[in-house]
């Protein structure tokens, strides 16, 4: 008696396919892993770090060679570490006296002299350390191109440095100060008001724009492509167009604002504490709202047109067709798009960066990495910022795939 | 709600908002188009909106609506009241054809808001009608000023002086008078600050990542579009996911690590880095076009003999031409515009690309109108592929989700 049933298991097809799926990907996957997924992991690695932007390019021991005269003329070596944090292992150099000097006085401890070439080690140097040895010398020959063969003498310099990326220490200090300021949780409130109110105006505007577009006439296609305008164009573009436009001495809308006696002098737009903070929203607003717009409206035209000539058979009025028919259709792109905006305001960084440069208490924390790594040099506490980026984002990311595998795409 | 079901309520009110709206229009449009001052006067529109929209729902004829509201216009404006009122640099012919026209402008769209509109009791339909009305017409103004009035406002800096600026920043016109000369600023960007160069560099970094990114995106999205392998659902949230990671938490490492190799400041480095913000994206798009297309077609494919390969080659790609030109477009524009990584890695100026030779516009000592000359000149190419190519754009838009 055989058993007949299906077979189990993936047959030799399926295999092969599932090859050459791989194989299609690799490609993708290796550079994608190369340049996301590694510079994600290297952040975290930095966050725990006591990294300076200055540790980047390691600190070498610094020579200088000079000849002093006098009644005793002398060879100067000055020895600099010029690193303020981190000592100099193995440091020293080897240097070959010019022709017609010569050292006639006690050389400092571990150099020494062999023939015309000599050779200091000095084991570790102190950070900040600047220290002179001066060795006396007799000279023979025209002064001036003596000293200047004295201070061009060749030099190889030793020693090296710990790379702070490298090594084994860790630390909790980027975080404990992110957390324990309270201007993290200022930065945070600035983050949430933004991309709150950022998110849902971009929504409404689009909503309205995509409610006057839905409709045939002539010109639709030239005003929906104008209205898409603030989006193609390039961010630098606009941003310094809003910061001319805003301008409290040279601006338009200043002067427009004084002539039509809304305000009596010059207002400062991207430069007042709260002010900022809502002109780079409704820059943002401004900037998204064809985004959405083009979404809602391309939902809207697959809308069948039955139902509402039902609904208009039935006597429902503008409003209730729209509320009750339109909106329920809406919802699952409207929820999708706001979830994917609000994850796109939340990481926006170009905008503000560009209009207040997060000054007037517009400092998101996007902005906020920028300004610890590269303003203040701690390349270790931008990294803490953009873990902590990074954590908010994947809390978003698992809202985000709940949302949408409910509504199966867009 | 109900209680505004009235043609004698519902009127004035939607009458005078009309022109309050038109108002602040003329008013704004007035001050720059002639850099005068015209200020529009809450009263004045009031009155003068309430009126016409009364008239209107009361006696159901165009021209009477009209002529009232223009004898209304000029009544308040005799009295002081005006809806706009005018500075000094307007002499009074100009001030009574400006206020005829206020006068037309709130009454001639009335007529047409509060069409049907009868002067008792309204049923829903006509007054949520009407509302609408209000709203699209509003919204139309609204919308086009919010674009128009700032790209104008870049075109028209790029074309003045420092002085003029300063001088009187509501002045919109552009002085033709000056000919070639109104283009000195672009003149001294191309020739003093090197735009050709930075022009050419974003161009074929652009284009040099739209291949790239083709290159590495269509094999991938294929696979994941349609074939069958354990891990397939994984992969493409993780598509998504990736594609959700703030660039700046990558650019502090990456700026590192290229800060170490010494690729900084190296258009390589750039070329290098582009493709790879953009594969994610372009393979999301792929794919959900990918799925679109008809299997059957592939099928009779591989039952001829043809490899998986070969069926992508000369099936699937010659099918999906369109969507491959709306993600070039759109992978074009996301190069072209690139800031954040051109500001980070680039310091040389000889490398620049267009949007880091602006950002280096961007100081007190370079006068204004040089910059928004940089932005013109950055804006325009990125436009004229847009609207020339809009049926692609578009698509490109809607099917790539939402990036930012």
């Amino acid at each position: 008696m055989t058993d007949i049933s299906p077979p189990k298991g993936r047959g030799a097809l399926a295999k092969r396919e599932a090859r050459l799926a791989w194989g299609l990907l690799f490609p993708t996957i290796a550079i994608v892993a190369l340049v996301v997924i590694v510079p994600l992991l290297a952040i975290f690695w930095i966050s725990v770090k006591p990294v300076k932007l200055g540790d980047l390019r390691p600190a070498e021991m610094r020579l200088r060679i000079s000849l002093r005269e006098g009644d005793q003329p002398q060879v100067e070596y000055r020895v600099i570490n010029p690193s303020r944090e981190h000592e100099i292992h193995g440091a020293g150099f080897d240097t070959t006296l010019p022709p017609g000097v010569t050292l006639t006085g006690d050389l400092p401890k571990g150099c020494a002299l062999n023939g015309q070439d000599l050779r200091c080690d000095f084991g570790d140097l102190a950070p900040g350390l600047n220290t002179r040895y001066r060795i006396d010398a007799q000279i023979a020959g025209d002064d001036r191109a003596i000293k200047r063969a004295v201070r061009d003498s060749g030099v190889v310099v030793r020693g090296q440095v710990d790379n702070m990326l490298t090594n084994t220490t860790f630390t909790l200090e980027n975080f404990r100060k992110l957390f324990s300021g309270t201007e993290f949780w200022s930065v945070l409130g600035v983050t949430l008001f933004y991309t709150i109110f950022g998110t849902l105006g971009a929504l409404l505007v689009g909503l309205f724009a995509a409610l006057l577009l839905n409709k045939d006439f002539r010109g639709q296609g030239i005003l929906r492509g104008l209205y898409l305008f603030p989006y193609v164009a390039p961010v630098i573009a606009v941003a310094f167009t809003w910061i001319t436009l805003f301008d409290p001495f040279s601006g338009s809308a200043n002067a427009l604002l004084v002539q039509m006696g809304v305000s009596q002098g010059a207002i400062n737009f991207f430069g007042q504490k709260p002010l900022a903070l809502i002109m780079v929203t409704v820059f943002e607003i401004w900037r998204y709202f064809p985004l959405s717009f083009l979404f809602i409206l391309a939902r809207m035209q697959s809308i069948d047109t039955d139902m509402y000539e039902a609904a208009d058979m039935d006597g429902a009025s503008p409003f209730q067709k729209f509320w009750y028919l339109s909106m329920p259709q809406l919802l699952g792109i409207l929820s999708v798009l706001f979830l994917l905006r609000f994850i796109w305001t939340f990481n926006k960084f170009d905008d503000i960066f560009l209009l207040t440069g997060g000054n007037a208490g517009t400092r998101t924390l996007t902005v906020d990495v920028y300004e610890q790594a590269f303003a203040v040099s701690n390349i270790g506490a931008g990294a803490a910022v953009a873990v902590v980026v990074f954590g908010c984002l994947l809390i978003f990311a698992a809202l985000f795939f709940r949302t949408m595998s409910r509504e199966e795409g867009l | 709600m109900k209680m505004l079901y009235k043609g004698y309520l519902t009127g004035p009110i939607i009458g005078a908002l009309w022109a309050l709206v038109m108002a602040v229009t003329l008013g704004v449009a007035i001050s720059f188009a002639t850099g005068e001052a015209a200020r529009p006067a809450l009263w004045g529109a009031l009155i003068l909106g309430v009126v016409t929209g009364l008239v209107r729902v009361w006696r159901a004829n165009r021209w009477l609506s009209l002529g009232v509201a223009v004898v209304v216009a000029l009544g308040v404006m005799a009295m002081g009241l005006g809806a706009l009122q005018f500075g000094a640099g307007f002499a009074p012919g100009s001030r009574v054809a400006l206020s005829i026209v206020l006068a037309g402008m709130v009454a001639i769209p009335l007529n047409t808001i509060l069409r049907d509109l009868p002067f008792g009791t309204t049923t829903r339909h006509e007054f949520e009608a009407a509302v609408i009305r209000f709203l699209t017409g509003f919204g139309y103004l609204f919308f086009t000023a919010i674009v128009i009035i700032p790209f104008y406002v870049m075109v028209m800096t790029s074309m003045k002086s420092q002085q003029q600026l300063m001088l009187n920043p509501l002045d919109f016109s552009i002085d033709l008078s000056k000919g070639w000369h109104l283009f000195d600023s672009y003149y001294e960007l191309m020739t003093k600050f090197h735009f050709g160069r930075y022009l050419w560099t974003s161009f074929y970094v652009s284009v040099l990542t739209v291949a790239l990114t083709l290159l590495f995106s269509v094999p991938g999205a294929y696979a994941v579009a349609r074939l069958r392998f354990s891990g397939r659902k994984v992969f493409s949230r993780g598509i998504l996911l990736i594609y959700m990671v703030p660039m700046i938490v990558l650019a502090l490492p990456i700026y590192i690590a290229y800060s170490m190799v010494g690729l900084r400041n190296s258009v390589f480095g750039i070329v290098m880095i582009y493709p790879v913000t953009t594969i994610p994206v372009a393979l999301y798009m792929l794919q959900g076009y990918f799925r679109g297309l008809p299997v059957e077609v592939e099928e009779a494919g591989l039952m001829d003999g043809l490899s998986r390969l070969k069926v992508i080659w000369k099936i699937t790609l010659p099918l999906a031409l369109p969507a491959l030109a709306s993600v070039g477009l759109y992978v074009f524009m996301i190069a072209w515009n690139e800031f954040l990584l051109a500001f980070m890695l680039l310091d040389d100026p000889s490398k620049f690309t267009l949007t880091r030779g602006i950002a280096s516009l961007n100081s007190s000592e370079i006068p204004r109108q040089h910059l928004m000359a940089g932005a013109v000149i950055a804006t325009v190419p990125i436009m004229a592929l847009f609207l020339g190519l809009e049926r692609f754009m578009t698509r490109g838009l809607t099917a790539g989700a939402v990036k930012g």
